[in-house]
């Protein structure tokens, strides 16, 4: 048996698995091993939730085809190894679009399942379990479960958000939706203060499908930022595909540190400043921007980083967020990718899904051993005081108790947990 | 009979062949003919080829590899339903050298596989091609038929036959319009290689090598070697004297 290093997408460490192709012929069979396996895609989640040190990964990449169309009614079925790049390429010239996707394209359909991932739309659309029509979930002793929303709809809300930890999705049927083209009418505006901000977000939801933030944590007015907003644009021309830049290597420091940040941040305000107002942009540039930069998580140097994403009751919002941004300050860290955005108000699909109503702010931190996380744990005081909740896919180090009160539903999820399956998160949150 | 560019694929259960049938059939106006040991297989990959290119006609067809006869009336069945532009010869087995010395099965299923079966099948279609003065053959050789290596010399043998069949095929054609390609492609992240890149080798994406081949083909360029650095590395293999290639362990 060989074992493989696999690092998830923050880099905090690799551990060694033993790597088992998932194929469709193969599948019941390449489950019964005494060792526990977790379902792997393209390890985008930033801590442990795709991990299981020591155990087996089943790569889920090898379960790529497509399986049926209906160009009437806008149902893909497809296995879910399949990457959402690959379906919004084949699907944007034909009028079609997933409804929900996350900041970048490179991750499965499994994943985006097993995450219950959200996009810039979530007010509009809700999250990416909101369009699943139906999936196999496939369990390590061997059986299948058809789960619909009406039908085995307890598999179906435990799996969607369920961290991969209920089966293996195998094949998935998703409703997608019209659009008339690759292009979008976005703007971008500049905000001073958190007031502005909550004033834009809550003043864009009825009439832009798209809206996201970014926010500068090292100037001296708090809260400063750049708000962007985008609807479809009606108008089905060309597709231009930009070049992509690569991070060659991965350098022996983080290229994000104390004294870059700051000029990384003012260099980011300004710049989009000066470009504010009103333009026509393709899809891929403004849903995802990072992907132009492929092995971007290089940057942050050989010990990796930290992401922090929590979701805080709209009451308190303005003040948490407040709180966090000065906690930052006061540690003398910074963070770069810092993205703040509004949810609407509904409920999420999934038993353990992340979205819910009010606002979530995420943020990056290099990773400098005890003194990051140290101040995650302050930060984690304000998540708790306000009775906020973090994000798994992002998570590497939250603690039990934010977990257990962040996600009430526990121990009615447990109940569907495949025996077989195990991972570096469940473990360390829940036990084995 | 139709304007469409008929294709076909021998092997299309393998990796880069799949690969390069979803990018064919993107192309307007193509019916694709997919010839494979696995039917299941197939099947899957021909309804994920429906969903990508809606107009392909596509057909699948399950055949035995290795009796000359089946791949003699095959060949003649698909020239008789009209015209052929591509044919593709990619199948091959990988297994471990050592399997191959300790296990005279395993030895000559890779002989079989990998070296007859690909030359039947290339001269089963060629004579077709010649009929026409039209078309372009391709095969998928590797860089591991440039130089008998310890670690993968049974495969590479069979890559070396491929190679010197089809430089003699080129020869024999040359004063003709049809076009034969020789693929060599270096170790690419496909089912055959999953036990090479669970020792952590460095695979090639076979997306990217799919769509050098596809390119390869439209040209009808002689040979390449995809990922191309894999001709500097091997020309260098090649010409290392004996007493350094002796000892290294390669």
């Amino acid at each position: 048996m060989v074992m493989t290093k696999v690092y998830s997408w923050g880099r905090l460490n690799a551990f060694e698995h033993e790597v088992i192709d998932l194929s469709t012929s193969l599948l019941p069979h390449a489950l019964k091993h005494p060792k526990s396996g977790l379902a792997y895609g393209m390890g985008r989640s930033y801590g442990d939730v795709c991990l299981n040190p020591d155990g087996i990964l089943w790569n889920a990449r090898t379960l790529n085809h497509f399986k049926h169309f209906d160009a009437q009614t806008g149902i893909l079925s497809c296995e879910a190894g399949v990457l959402i790049a690959d379906i919004q390429r084949l699907m944007v010239p034909k009028g079609w679009m997933l409804a929900v996707t996350p900041g970048t394209q490179s991750i499965t359909v499994g994943g985006a399942i097993a995450n219950d991932i959200h996009g810039k739309n979530h007010h509009r659309y809700g999250s990416f379990g909101d369009h699943v029509l139906a999936f196999d979930l496939l369990r390590t002793d061997g059986t299948s479960i058809h789960c619909r929303p009406q039908e085995q709809s307890d598999w179906f809300t435990a799996t969607v958000g369920g961290m991969g930890l209920t089966g293996i999705i195998t094949t998935v049927h998703l409703q997608l939706r019209t659009v008339p083209g690759p292009w979008f009418n976005s703007e971008t505006l500049v905000y001073q203060s958190l007031e502005e901000f909550f004033e834009l977000a809550d003043g864009s939801e009825d009439n832009w499908e798209y809206t996201v933030s970014w926010i500068d944590c090292f100037s001296k007015h708090k809260g400063r930022g750049l708000f962007m907003r985008a609807n479809h644009h009606q108008d089905d021309r060309f597709i231009s595909q930009k070049k992509k830049l690569k991070i060659p290597f991965t350098p022996p420091f983080s290229l994000i540190n104390r004294y870059s940040l700051p000029l990384f941040n003012a260099l980011y305000y300004y710049l989009n400043a000066a470009n504010s107002g009103k333009k026509i942009s393709h899809y891929e540039s403004f849903l995802y921007p990072l992907d132009h930069i492929s092995e971007w998580n290089r940057l942050y140097g050989p010990k990796g980083f930290f992401q922090y994403q929590c979701v805080l009751p709209r009451s308190t919002g303005v003040e948490t967020v407040k709180s966090i941004l000065n906690e930052i300050a006061r540690s003398g860290e910074g963070s770069f990718l810092n993205v703040l955005k509004t949810f609407g108000d509904r409920k999420a699909p999934g038993m353990m899904s992340f979205p819910q109503s009010g606002v979530t702010l995420a943020l990056d931190f290099p990773n400098k051993g005890i003194r990051t996380l140290q101040l995650l744990t302050r930060l984690d005081s304000i998540v708790r005081e306000a009775e906020g909740r973090l994000y798994m896919a992002k998570d590497a180090r939250m603690p039990k108790d934010l977990f257990y009160s962040g996600y009430p539903r526990l121990a009615e999820f447990l109940q569907y947990r495949d025996p077989g399956i195990s991972s570096a998160l469940s473990r360390r949150l829940i036990g084995d | 009979m139709t304007n469409k560019t008929r294709i076909v694929i021998v092997g299309a259960t393998s990796g880069i062949a799949e690969h390069c049938a979803r990018l064919w059939v993107l192309e307007k106006e193509v019916e694709l003919i997919l010839i494979g040991r696995n039917q299941k297989k197939m099947q899957a990959i021909a309804d994920d080829l429906r969903v990508r290119g809606p107009h392909a006609e596509i057909q699948v067809i399950e055949a035995n590899f290795t009796d000359p006869k089946t791949i003699a009336s095959l060949a003649d069945t698909i020239a008789s339903q009209g015209k052929i532009d591509r044919v593709l010869i990619a199948h091959g087995v990988l297994p471990k050298q050592e399997e191959c010395q300790q296990n005279l099965t395993v030895c000559y299923n890779t002989l079989m596989i990998n070296a007859i079966s690909p030359i039947l099948f290339a001269e089963a279609f060629i004579s077709h091609l010649e009929k026409s003065n039209h078309g372009t053959l391709a095969i998928i050789g590797s860089v591991a038929g440039d130089r008998g290596r310890k670690s993968i010399y049974t495969y590479g043998s069979t890559k070396a036959l491929v190679e010197h069949y089809v430089k003699g095929l080129q020869h024999r054609l040359a004063r003709s319009s049809i076009k034969i390609v020789l693929i060599k492609p270096g170790p690419t992240d496909t089912a055959m290689t999953a036990h090479l890149k669970a020792n952590g080798a460095k695979l090639a994406d076979v997306d990217m090598v799919a769509a050098e081949c596809v390119r390869a083909i439209a040209c009808g360029k002689p040979f390449i070697y995809t990922p191309a650095k894999w001709r500097l590395i091997m020309g260098i293999i090649r010409h290392l004297p004996n007493f350094i290639f002796k000892k290294l362990d390669i």
